[in-house]
C-alpha cells in the first residue's frame, strides 16, 4: 500500500529516530571511537541517565532541564570511571579489547542491579504536557514525544564537535587518541586528557536518557537492546568522527522506518547491521572515518 | 550345623540391630521434615515485574504453616533467581529436585521460561503447578501439570477469544492485528487470527514487530489504511505504552469499535498510573479486577496483606494481574497434598483431576493436561480514568468486565474514540 502520505511520514519520523540513535551513540563514539575504549556499558549508562531524569521529573522539572542539571554529576561519574579503569588496566598495561569488554560488561551489570535496588523493576515514565500531541503539516504528523527529543541529538552533536574542533582541549583529546607519547612530550598528561573525555562521554549519556525516557518509559535493563544499533553506528560512522555519527544515525533510522512502513517492522533490527555489512565491504575505516 | 545356626541368628540379629534404628529413624524423620516447595522466580532481568508473585507464594507459605502446615509437616518454600532467563531454568529445576529433594515445584514465570522444563518434569514424572505459561502442557501433555493461570482449555487459540465475541456482537466484520516477536504475543496474534477467521472476519493487517519498538506511527498509519473495525494487540509493557501514545498522536479511525485485547503493561500500577486517562476505552486481557463480581472476603484479605508488603517492597501496590495466582499455585498444591494425604505425584495429580479446588480465585476444575475446564480471562474495558492517581483503580467502574458473561459488569462502550474520549 503506497502512498506519498505514508512514505513522507516514514522518512519523517526516520529522521528523528535517527536523532535519538545519534544521541545515544555519541558516548560511544567518542570512548570507542575516539579513545578506543569498547564501552559496551554506555547504553546502560543511558539508562541510569533516564533514571536521573525520572527522579527530578517527580518533582515537577522539565526531563530537557532535568538533563542539564544531570551533566556535572555523570562527567564526575565518567571521571570515577575512567580512574577505575585505568587503574586497573592501563597502568599495568593490560588494557586489551578483552578485558576492557569484561569490565564494561560487569559495570553495565552492576548499574543494573544498582538501579533495581534503587528503582524497582517497573517501566518508569515522564509525563510531560508535549508528551501525547503533534505537531502537523498537512498530511504530516509529528509526534512531539519523538521531536523534541530528536533536538536534542543535533543540539548535542552539534555542542561537542565544536568543543573538539574549535578548543585546545578538545584537541587533546582527539591527539591522544593518535599519538598518546606526543602529547606527553607536549606537556600534557595523557591520562588526565582521557578521564576528561571519559567524563563528556558519559556526561552525555544522561542527555541521551532524557531523550530516551521522553520517546517511552524505560526499565533497567533497557540498555541491553541498543548496544547492538549504537555500536553498529560508532563503526559505520568510521571511529572517532562526531558528525558522522549524526549521519549514519539518520540513515539507519530512516532505514529502518521505511522497512517497517513498506516491508515487515520485524526486519528493522537488522537493518543496522546489514547497512554495517554493505558500508563496511566498501569502506572497512567507515564512510566518514580516515583511512589510516 | 548347630554352631552355624547360631552364628546365622546372631548375625541376622545384629544387622537388624544396626538397621532398624536407620529405618526406623529415617521414617520419623520424613514425616517430620518440612515439605518442599521449589521454584524459579525473576527476581532480576527483563521479568523483574513478575517478582511481586513471590509475596504471593510466601503468604500462601505463611498462612499455611500457621494453620499447622500440610499433613502435620511445615512447608518450605525454596526458590532461586532465574534472571528472566531460560538458559538458567534446567539446572534451577534440576537441583530444586535432586539436591533440595523438593517435593512440589511451581515453573518458571510464562511459557518462555516454562518451555526448558516441561521435558524435565515429563521424564521424572514430577508435579508441577504452571505460573502463567499459556499453553504451558499443550505439547508435553504431562498429567501432573496444572494451571494456576486462568487460561482455560486450548489456550494457545482461545484464552483471548473473548474479545472476538465482543467484537462479533459488535457486528465487526474487518479487523487488524499487531503482536510482538515474542513466545507469548504470537500465540495470542495466532489463536486471535484462527479465532477471527472462524467468525467469518476478514484481516486486513496483520504484522509483528520487534521488541522495544519505540515507535508505531507507521504502523498505525498502515492500520488505518486497512480501514479496520477493531484492532487486536498482542504486545508487551513498553511498546504498550507506545501505542497507546501513538494512537493518540496519529490518531485512529471513528470506525474502531475495539481496541487492545492482549496487551500485558495495563494490568501493572506502573503503567496504569503513567498512562492514566490515556488508557480510557482499551478493552483488554486481565485476571483479577476490583469489580463486585469478583470481589470475595477471600481475595480482598489477600490484597489487604499484599498491599503494605508490596509497597515496602517496591513492586507493583496494586497486584492485580500475578500475585493472586501464585497463592492459588499453593493452595492447589495444598489440596493436592490434604486431598491425597501424600506428597506422592501419582496420587496428588489423581486428587487434582478428580476433584474442583477452592481457591482465592474462585472454584478451580481441571481438564486432563492440567487446563482450568472453564477460561476464566477477563476482558475488561478501563473507563473514567482521571488523572494518574494509582487508587481510583482500586475502585469498581474502572475496569468494567465485558466478558466473561458470569462475572460482567457493564456493557462495551463503543466507539473506541468515543470511548477514549469520554
Amino acid at each position: 500500500m503506497f502512498s506519498i502520505d505514508i512514505l513522507l511520514n516514514a522518512i519523517v519520523t526516520g529522521i528523528l529516530l535517527g536523532s535519538v540513535y545519534a544521541s545515544l551513540a555519541l558516548g560511544l563514539a567518542i570512548t570507542f571511537g575516539i579513545l578506543h575504549i569498547p564501552n559496551i556499558a554506555h547504553p546502560t549508562l543511558v539508562v541510569a541517565g533516564a533514571f536521573f531524569v525520572y527522579t527530578l521529573a517527580q518533582w515537577g522539572l522539565d526531563p530537557i532541564v532535568a538533563a542539564v542539571i544531570g551533566l556535572v554529576p555523570f562527567y564526575v561519574l565518567g571521571l570515577a570511571l575512567y580512574l577505575f579503569y585505568s587503574r586497573v588496566f592501563e597502568r599495568r598495561g593490560g588494557a586489551n579489547v578483552l578485558q576492557s569488554l569484561t569490565l564494561f560488561f560487569g559495570l553495565s551489570l552492576v548499574v543494573e542491579i544498582l538501579l533495581v535496588l534503587s528503582f524497582g523493576s517497573e517501566l518508569k515514565s515522564v509525563n510531560v504536557s508535549y508528551i501525547g500531541s503533534s505537531l502537523k503539516f498537512g498530511a504530516l504528523t509529528v509526534p512531539y514525544r519523538l521531536l523534541i527529543p530528536a533536538l536534542l541529538g543535533p543540539v548535542m552533536i552539534a555542542a561537542v564537535w565544536l568543543y573538539l574542533s574549535r578548543t585546545n582541549s578538545g584537541t587533546a583529546i582527539r591527539a591522544v587518541a593518535h599519538e598518546e607519547r606526543a602529547l606527553s612530550i607536549a606537556g600534557l598528561d595523557p591520562a588526565a586528557v582521557k578521564r576528561h573525555a571519559f567524563g563528556i562521554a558519559t556526561a552525555t549519556a544522561v542527555v541521551a536518557g532524557a531523550a530516551l525516557i521522553m520517546i517511552g518509559p524505560v526499565e533497567p535493563f533497557g540498555g541491553r537492546f541498543q548496544i547492538g544499533r549504537v555500536f553498529a553506528i560508532v563503526v559505520l560512522a568510521g571511529m572517532g568522527s562526531i558528525p558522522g555519527n549524526l549521519v549514519i544515525a539518520i540513515v539507519i533510522g530512516v532505514a529502518e522506518a521505511l522497512v517497517a512502513s513498506y516491508l515487515n517492522p520485524s526486519w528493522s533490527p537488522g537493518v543496522a547491521f546489514a547497512i554495517l555489512l554493505l558500508g563496511l565491504a566498501f569502506r572497512p575505516q567507515g564512510l566518514f572515518g580516515a583511512a589510516r | 550345623m548347630k554352631t552355624r545356626r547360631q552364628f546365622h541368628k546372631l548375625a541376622a540379629a545384629t544387622a537388624a540391630s544396626l538397621v532398624a534404628p536407620a529405618i526406623l529413624g529415617n521414617r520419623v524423620f520424613a514425616q517430620d521434615k518440612p515439605i518442599r516447595i521449589g521454584a524459579s522466580v525473576s527476581l532480576t532481568g527483563p521479568l523483574a515485574s513478575t517478582k511481586n508473585g513471590l509475596i504471593g507464594y510466601e503468604l500462601w507459605r505463611d498462612d499455611v504453616n500457621a494453620a499447622g502446615g500440610l499433613l502435620g509437616r511445615k512447608v518450605e518454600l525454596v526458590t532461586y533467581d532465574d534472571q528472566s532467563s531460560a538458559a538458567n531454568v534446567p539446572a534451577i529445576y534440576s537441583k530444586l529436585v535432586d539436591v533440595d529433594a523438593c517435593d512440589v515445584l511451581f515453573s518458571p514465570y510464562g511459557a518462555n521460561l516454562s518451555a526448558p522444563v516441561m521435558p524435565f518434569i515429563k521424564q521424572r514424572d514430577l508435579f508441577m503447578v504452571g505460573m502463567f505459561g499459556l499453553a504451558g502442557n499443550d505439547v508435553a501433555k504431562h498429567d501432573k501439570f496444572f494451571h494456576s493461570g486462568p487460561w482455560g482449555p486450548n489456550s494457545g487459540r482461545d484464552w483471548a477469544r473473548g474479545f472476538f465475541d465482543l467484537a462479533k456482537a459488535q457486528g465487526v466484520k474487518k479487523i487488524a492485528i499487531i503482536n510482538a516477536d515474542l513466545e507469548f504475543s504470537k500465540n495470542a496474534a495466532k489463536g486471535g487470527a484462527e479465532v477471527a477467521k472462524e467468525y467469518g472476519m476478514e484481516i486486513v493487517f496483520n504484522q509483528s514487530y520487534p521488541p522495544n519498538t519505540s515507535d508505531f506511527s507507521a504502523m498505525i498509519r498502515n492500520i488505518n489504511a486497512g480501514d479496520p473495525d477493531a484492532i487486536f494487540i498482542a504486545s508487551y509493557p513498553a511498546d504498550s505504552t507506545a501505542i497507546i501514545r501513538g494512537v493518540k498522536e496519529i490518531g485512529i479511525s471513528d470506525k474502531v469499535k475495539l481496541f487492545g485485547g492482549a496487551m500485558i503493561g495495563p494490568q501493572y500500577g506502573a503503567l496504569l498510573s503513567s498512562l492514566g486517562p490515556e488508557l480510557n476505552g482499551l478493552v483488554n486481557s486481565h485476571t483479577f479486577v476490583p469489580e463486585p463480581t469478583m470481589q470475595t472476603p477471600a481475595i480482598k484479605g489477600f490484597f489487604d496483606r499484599y498491599t503494605p508488603i508490596a509497597v515496602k517492597q517496591g513492586v507493583d501496590p496494586l497486584g492485580y494481574y500475578i500475585p493472586p495466582f501464585y497463592y492459588v499455585a499453593g493452595q492447589i498444591a495444598a489440596a493436592a497434598i490434604t486431598g491425597s494425604k501424600s506428597v506422592d505425584p501419582k496420587k496428588m495429580a489423581a486428587f487434582l483431576h478428580a476433584n474442583a479446588v477452592d481457591t482465592i480465585a474462585g472454584k478451580i476444575a481441571f481438564n486432563e493436561i492440567g487446563d482450568w475446564k472453564e477460561r476464566r480471562v477477563l476482558m475488561v474495558q478501563l473507563r473514567g480514568i482521571k488523572g494518574n492517581d494509582l487508587e481510583q483503580f482500586r475502585s469498581p467502574g474502572r475496569q468494567v468486565i465485558l466478558d466473561p458473561p458470569s462475572l460482567k459488569t457493564g456493557d462495551l462502550a463503543a466507539p473506541y474514540n468515543k470511548a477514549r474520549a469520554s
